[in-house]
């Protein structure tokens, strides 16, 4: 299976039920999948006028209580930053598949990159935090897409699944469930407000049609959910727990792989570079290379790095020039390498080799 | 149920300025609601942002206040998502027709089944005054010191063009037919869309000569021409007076819809 297809299989398995999208390469298989499988599965797939338009829809879909996605690419990506932003801000669960190609601007239509690894994290305005999940193969495909809707409907967070297009354009073999099991979020309690957290940071969900009458804007809010745009306090007490419910979260939200501990020399990566290092590792068996996998970037999990307390240099192959890179090395004291690369191809075994031969 | 009945009492005062119009707009749309007899927790008010967008908050159903131009987006995907719920969309000038306008188009096209109620003004009035897409050219504003250079859109034409089931147009003056517009496109699968010319005696009167709310609403009201008199003088070869714009019931027709109750 085709890793867009399985993308939109584990959205379905996921019960996802509303797709909003518009059509851009190298996503498009999973707004075609969707668009076949959906109607079939009682759900509603519909084609807006533009990426604005399709998170809007996906966002409207999620207050009524569906579990709804949208999957794009870099140029569209920039386009939903606006209600990516709202998202954020109204605490909407909500499912982003981008699957990256090369940019800036139009770019590499049909090549792979990893160059919206901050844009992800930081590019619609003001502070906030999301979730990022980075699969590297088909499977993960299916199974990230799954996780990505729980932790939205937990964390009520737009959540992204970033892709690129290797992992979205190759065929592996693949396994799905017969069935996956869902959360949701937790229902807004009776006497709580719609925007009153809980223990965790997290308020209760009333999806529209509960009879609660809440009022969801995208301006500074109280726990109300009414407009409070000009106390210093009540801004500060929102976003420092739009933040927070997230970034406090880190260790629960953390999945990431550890291959080698004990390694003097670590790789550290996502997607599909890791592919390539694996297949270093298995190449050179005598050799003691570390690898750190991550399948969740954001929120960072920092602590991932200690499991490798002999690493004397971090080394990290990315489909850019170098993003990711910036946030490991502010986290550890010891050199952490970029070994970038763009223009749509994987590094080759050589590349990392060489690489590894001149910074252990 | 009375039309008091939906207001959210503790959000008062609201933040419209005095001699506004929008007030009498949602009370005519909440009138029209009480006609149709919709339940609280079966309607969703929905908008995008400025003056008119703020209505929503002051209802007391389920609201979505979004971003600005996108309203009609994201009553969309409220719409299919759930085709039980009534959905009432309010809208400005600026929001529906210059930022969300490729929304607006695509909306009427899909014709799905929803109620759209634009205060047009003719006037950003959120931000202080400046020239909107609707601005008549020749009008004063903050962006226009030298009078309105641009045409204006004629929205409820371009409804009727993008092929919604119904459009109506009226003013804050019109308070009876206003209400039964909107009821009127309530009732109508698809898309309906009314357009409402208000006065924004702030923003817009105070700097084209209309400071006064009553000399603003003559001026709405003395330049509205009913549309069955408007297609006879134009048949006629009459002449039409400048500034002319028409008023009632544009298109009523039953396209196919989307999101209709099932």
């Amino acid at each position: 299976m085709q890793g867009n297809t399985a993308c939109a299989e584990g959205a379905l398995a996921a019960g996802c039920r509303f797709f909003g999208g518009y059509p851009i390469t190298p996503s498009t298989e999973i707004a075609e999948t969707m668009a076949r499988r959906l109607p079939k599965a009682g759900g509603v797939f519909i084609s807006m006028e533009d990426e604005l338009a399709s998170i809007a829809a996906v966002i409207g879909a999620a207050w009524t209580g569906a579990r709804a996605m949208t999957a794009t690419s870099g140029p569209g990506f920039s386009l939903m930053m606006e209600n990516i932003g709202y998202a954020a801000m109204t605490e909407t669960p909500c499912v982003v598949v981008n699957v990256q190609r090369g940019g800036p601007s139009t770019g590499q239509p049909t090549r792979a990159a990893q160059g919206d690894m901050f844009q992800c994290r930081f590019g619609s305005h003001g502070d906030y935090s999301t979730i990022a999940l980075t699969p590297n193969s088909v499977q993960e495909m299916f199974d990230l897409t799954v996780k990505a809707f729980d932790l939205a409907d937990r964390f009520r967070v737009p959540t992204f699944l970033m892709a690129d297009e290797i992992v979205g354009h190759m065929r592996e073999r693949v396994t799905i469930p017969d069935s996956v099991e869902a959360t949701s979020p937790r229902p807004l309690a009776e006497g709580s407000l719609p925007f009153e957290a809980n223990e965790n940071g997290i308020p209760g969900f009333a999806p529209f049609g509960s009879g609660r009458a809440v009022h969801v804007t995208g301006l500074t809010h109280d726990e109300r959910g009414y407009p409070d745009t000009t106390d210093p306090e009540a801004h500060d007490r929102l976003v420092r727990r739009l933040v927070t419910k997230i970034e406090s979260a880190r260790r629960a939200i953390a999945d990431y792989e550890v291959m080698n501990p004990d390694a003097e020399t670590v790789f550290v990566t996502y997607g599909a570079p890791s592919r390539t290092v694996e297949q270093v590792i298995h190449d050179r068996p005598g050799d003691s290379i570390g690898h750190l996998r991550l399948r969740v970037v954001w929120p960072f999990p920092e602590f991932a790095l200690k499991e490798f307390p002999n690493a004397k240099v971090f080394l990290m192959p990315e489909l850019n020039l170098g993003q990711m890179v910036r946030e490991v090395q502010r986290h550890v004291d010891q050199p952490v390498v970029a070994i970038p690369k763009i223009g749509g191809e994987l590094h080759t075994p050589a590349e990392l080799v060489s690489a590894l031969e001149e910074h252990r | 149920m009375s039309a008091s009945e939906w207001f959210r009492e503790d959000r008062l005062p609201h933040i419209y300025c005095t001699g506004c119009g929008n007030g009498t707009v949602i009370n005519c749309t909440l009138a029209a609601v009480e006609e149709m007899g919709w339940k609280r927790d079966e309607t969703v008010f929905v908008s995008g942002i400025g003056c008119s967008s703020r209505a929503p908050g002051y209802i007391l159903t389920d609201s979505l206040h979004t971003t600005h131009g996108r309203a009609l987006a994201f009553a969309t995907g409220v719409k299919m998502a759930r085709p039980e719920f009534n959905v009432v969309v309010f809208t400005g000038d600026g929001d529906l027709a210059a930022i969300g306008g490729n929304h607006f188009i695509h909306a009427c096209r899909r014709n799905v089944d929803m109620t759209v109620v634009c205060m047009n003004n003719q006037i950003y009035g959120m931000t202080g005054g400046q020239g909107s897409p609707t601005t008549p050219p020749g009008a004063i504003s903050t962006t226009t010191p030298y009078g309105a250079s641009e045409p204006a859109f004629d929205l409820a034409e371009l409804a009727v063009a993008a092929g919604a089931n119904y459009v109506a147009r009226w003013t804050s003056y019109h308070v009876k037919e206003l209400t039964k517009a909107v009821t009127t496109g309530m009732q109508t699968p698809g898309l309906a869309f009314v357009e409402v010319r208000t006065q924004c005696p702030t923003n817009y009167g105070r700097h084209n000569k209309l400071r006064t709310v009553p000399a603003m609403i003559e001026h709405i009201r003395s330049h509205a021409m009913l549309v069955e008199k408007y297609n006879r003088l134009t048949a006629e070869g009459k002449p039409i007076p400048e500034g002319t714009f028409t008023v009632g019931e544009l298109v009523r027709r039953s396209r196919p819809a989307m999101g209709v109750r099932r």
